[in-house]
């Protein structure tokens, strides 16, 4: 199908960025900024008035949580609005066009070409059916900046600044035959592909482990400097956002809360929000329950497999104590959830065993009994997927009340309540509602209040804050602390998230490759000598120093200049 | 492409299970039509030795799972048994007549197919414009009549009145190429507009459907022209169910010209079915009938295989 010529148009335009122009000067401006979502058929504004300035090659990171408005906000420097949702006020000048009055053909041609956009999920965004170099290629060659020869010339350029491994040929591969942190990246490069002055770069680490997500903010981070990019950077995390921006804008609820240089906002935040944001993940559980002798649960030897031959985990043994907070750690693919669904009788071991209290246990979840079963609960990542969306509050706690711990009628309705008041939600406000009636963080409460209602001993906690905002997840770690004092619960705690290791662990497992690589106390394991991936791990989480990964990749290359062996990420 | 090979290896031996189970299935349908056979074609007036010599010659005395192994192999060396009522080897009377519908087929589907695709591209492109609700209404009209009517309503304006095309279709096996396309010309047609509107409709759903992925924004992001983002983004994700909603009409196409080759007095295997059924020549049934049955199976399977086969994943393994 015949497609708009662009070049005759782009001619008249000013020449395409080619670093061009100073910093300082400004190319972006958005003034009085407002945006409405559609909701139940009516309007409703998600952003209410928020100014962006934006100099020539200055990196503007864009935080906040979910339900923010940072991502509507930095699709809006592209004059684009989200289908449902619309850019009800405000100006937006690009460069000294007013977007807003510009006709959406002539946008079109603006976007790709001197704005470009990388998303948070590559993977997704990726398309399925054609290879990365022909994705890359259709922008330059469809908006008439370069021919497909010269593109693909300089698409191998670009993946090999951006340290993609084997840069001429990785191109000519399909989305899926490539590792998530590389698509990460070979997006980043197609932004690149006609030089824009501006990219909006959309949470691009969040989906990627802490090791990889090293690499490509790093990979970022020098080739927005080479070209001398302007960037707006989204995210939701402040360490991560530190390393990257020269100016940081914090955003709550579609309104700006504070803005200034990132050095600054992380050393003297003055808004009490800022100042909560920057001081998360200090929370700290007390230690002082001594370790009983037996453990409750012992996992020996367990080897298992998806089927197809190929083991996920191999030959794993872990002790968990009463009252005591056992962390999985490792990245995706490591094994960490195999190990659960394995201890659970989800995935029957092959070999190894499972001892609950000295008894050995049925390897598969069939074949155990209904108080083996009560004793061993299960939270998610996904409280969304979790909770049954046709069922009331009451019920999603009310059954497995009524299951393991064979209360019916009046005295159910009260345990429910109970529940309720002990995860902290009123439970006359909360005990008829749907799940889609609640917030993320509310769910996940509910959640764990349906894990209580068995009455456990022990709790898998599959990285259960994952999916949350930090400040949510926070809470939700310290109710865990709570409820596991109260109710001297034993949890097991997979995660991939260091921060929250440090904050909730008593004992550490480091996983890779479905084997465990070390474990012990929390202290013996954080602290030196490490294990090298356990290493590479733990100096891998971003820290809010803004010069944290400047320092940590010069460390890194000058250890690997004296020839010391360090492990370098999977992904690669 | 090892793997490819015997993906389709297997999908091939599950369709030959299922025409065995299909041939079973007819014959006992057949079986337990009630009534005589012999009795039924002889007439009552037939003597009882008639009756028992016509049973001898037909094998009609043997029990019933002796005379279907002895169906079964027989079709399976290309042997259809002999026409009861003109007593011709069935496989010759079905030859030509096959070749025949078939190419009714093949003319209707050149037509049909890439004409849907087109429409069903542009609806999407197009979405809720005035053009999108007028393909819409206009397709779902034509579907929405029984075809009887639809070649009527053509041989009235297109035969009688206009005079372009004729409104009987007689070939014989000496009718050049170009002869034959113009005396299929009105059933093809009508075939078009019954099979149209299905493979239309599921071209613009399925292109619609993927709108709202994140690669389709990534597009729209990019600067894409929206015809361009329609056709190189949206289109080659959603062939799978285009395909099979074609292939379906497809084998329709084949099987279920019964009335339109009627209607048409097109010499074609669905009239020879019907003709058949009426002078109980239950053997050329039972051979009309397992050819429409392989048909279907092996157009589905096709779709299966090509549905597969356009899956980046399965064509460019890791």
């Amino acid at each position: 199908m015949s497609t708009e010529n662009g070049s005759g148009e782009t001619s008249t335009q000013t020449s395409y960025g080619k670093g061009g122009g100073e910093k300082g000067e400004v190319l972006l401006e958005m003034r009085g900024l407002k945006i409405e979502g559609m909701a139940d058929d009516v309007w409703h504004e998600i952003v209410h008035g928020v100014d962006v300035t934006l100099h020539r090659g200055e990196v503007l990171g864009l935080i906040g949580e979910s339900g923010a408005g940072k991502s509507t906000i930095g699709i809006a420097s592209m004059g684009y609005a989200k289908p449902g949702c619309r850019i009800s006020d405000g100006t937006i000048m690009f460069d000294g066009m007013d977007l807003r009055k510009t006709p959406e053909h002539q946008l079109r041609k603006l976007r790709g070409a001197r704005i470009a956009y990388v998303a948070q999920s590559a993977a997704a965004s990726f398309n399925p059916a054609h290879k990365l170099i022909d994705q890359y290629c259709e922008m330059p060659v469809q908006h008439g900046v370069k021919p497909r020869s010269e593109a693909e010339q300089e698409a191998k350029d670009i993946y090999a600044r951006l340290r993609l491994p084997d840069p001429d040929n990785i191109g000519f591969r399909y989305p899926h035959q490539v590792s998530g942190g590389q698509l990460q990246r070979a997006m980043t490069a197609m932004a690149m592909s006609c030089r824009p002055d501006l990219i909006v770069f959309d949470e691009p680490t969040t989906a990627l482990d802490v090791t990889t997500q090293i690499e490509v903010l790093a990979a970022i981070k020098d080739i927005v400097e080479q070209f001398n990019t302007a960037a707006i950077y989204i995210t939701h995390d402040l360490a991560v956002v530190a390393q990257m921006a020269d100016k940081i804008m914090v955003l709550k609820l579609g309104d700006m809360i504070e803005e200034g240089f990132a050095r600054q906002m992380i050393e003297e935040p003055k808004e009490e929000y800022t100042k909560a944001l920057v001081a998360v993940r200090t929370f700290r559980k007390d230690e002082d329950i001594p370790k009983e002798e037996s453990p409750i649960l012992k996992v020996e030897n367990v080897t298992a497999s998806y089927g197809g031959g190929v083991m996920v985990l191999k030959n794993v043994s872990m002790e968990i104590h009463k009252q005591k907070t056992v962390a999985v750690v490792g990245e995706s693919g490591s094994g960490k959830s195999t190990l659960a669904r394995a201890i659970t009788g989800l995935l029957p071991p092959l070999e190894g065993t499972v001892t609950y209290h000295g008894e050995v246990w049925p390897n598969a979840l069939k074949q155990r009994n209904k108080d083996q079963l009560r004793r061993l609960q299960m939270i998610y990542q996904l409280p969304d997927t979790a909770l049954n969306p046709r069922q009331r509050i009451r019920d999603i706690l009310g059954r497995p009340v009524e299951f393991y711990v064979g209360k019916k009628g009046k005295e159910k309705t009260q345990r429910v309540r109970e529940l309720l008041d002990m995860i902290e939600l009123d439970p006359d406000q909360f005990i008829n509602r749907y799940p889609g009636e609640l917030s993320g963080g509310q769910k996940q409460r509910i959640c764990i209040a349906r894990a209580l209602a068995a009455e456990p001993e022990l709790i898998i906690c599959d990285e259960p804050t994952s999916a949350l905002d930090q400040l949510v997840a926070e809470e939700i770690l310290k109710l865990l602390d709570r409820l596991q004092k109260e109710l001297h619960l034993s949890y097991m705690f997979i995660t991939h998230d260091l921060a929250t290791v440090r904050a909730i662990a008593d004992e550490i497992i480091v996983m890779l490759l479905g084997e465990i690589v070390e474990q012990g106390a929390k202290d013996d394991v954080l602290n030196p000598p490490h294990h090298k991936y356990t290493d590479l791990l733990l100096s891998s989480v971003p820290e809010m120093d803004p010069d944290w990964l400047d320092n940590l990749l010069a460390e890194r290359a000058a250890r690997k200049a004296k020839g010391e062996a360090i492990m370098e990420s999977m992904d690669n | 492409m090892g793997k490819i090979l015997k993906m389709i290896a297997q999908r091939l031996g599950l369709g030959l299970i299922t025409l065995l189970v299909v041939s079973l299935i007819i014959f006992l349908g057949v079986e337990l039509l009630p009534g005589d056979l012999a009795e039924a074609i002889l007439g009552q007036a037939a003597t009882e030795e008639t009756v028992a010599a016509f049973r001898r010659e037909l094998k009609l005395d043997l029990p019933a799972h002796e005379r279907y192994f002895d169906w079964l192999f027989g079709i399976m060396q290309g042997d259809m048994g002999k026409s009861l009522a003109n007593q011709r080897q069935i496989s010759e009377l079905i030859g030509t007549r096959l070749g025949n519908t078939l190419f009714l087929a093949m003319v209707a589907a050149i037509i049909s197919v890439p004409l849907a695709v087109t429409l069903g591209v542009l609806a999407a492109l197009y979405r809720n414009s005035f053009y999108d609700k007028c393909v819409n209404v206009v397709t779902l009209t034509s579907i929405s009549f029984p075809e009887f009517f639809v070649a009527y309503i053509l041989i009235l304006f297109l035969a009688v009145k206009a005079g372009i095309f004729p409104s009987i279709s007689n070939v014989s096996p000496d009718t050049d190429l170009w002869d034959r396309v113009y005396r299929v010309a009105l059933p093809a047609l009508t075939l078009t507009l019954v099979v149209i509107a299905h493979m239309m409709r599921m071209t613009r759903a399925a292109i619609i459907n993927l709108l709202a992925s994140p690669y389709i924004e990534m597009a729209n992001l990019k600067g894409m022209p929206r015809s361009r983002i329609i056709v190189k983004h949206a289109l080659p994700n959603a062939w799978a169910p285009i395909i099979n909603v074609i292939v379906i009409n497809l084998a329709y196409l084949v099987v279920g010209v019964v009335v339109v080759e009627v209607v048409f007095v097109y010499p074609g295997l669905g009239q020879l079915l019907v003709d058949s059924v009426s002078k109980r020549d239950i053997p050329v049934v039972q051979a009309a009938s397992m050819i429409f049955a392989a048909t279907y199976i092996l157009l589905n399977l096709t779709a299966d295989i090509l549905s597969i086969l356009t899956n980046p994943r399965l064509l460019h393994p890791k």
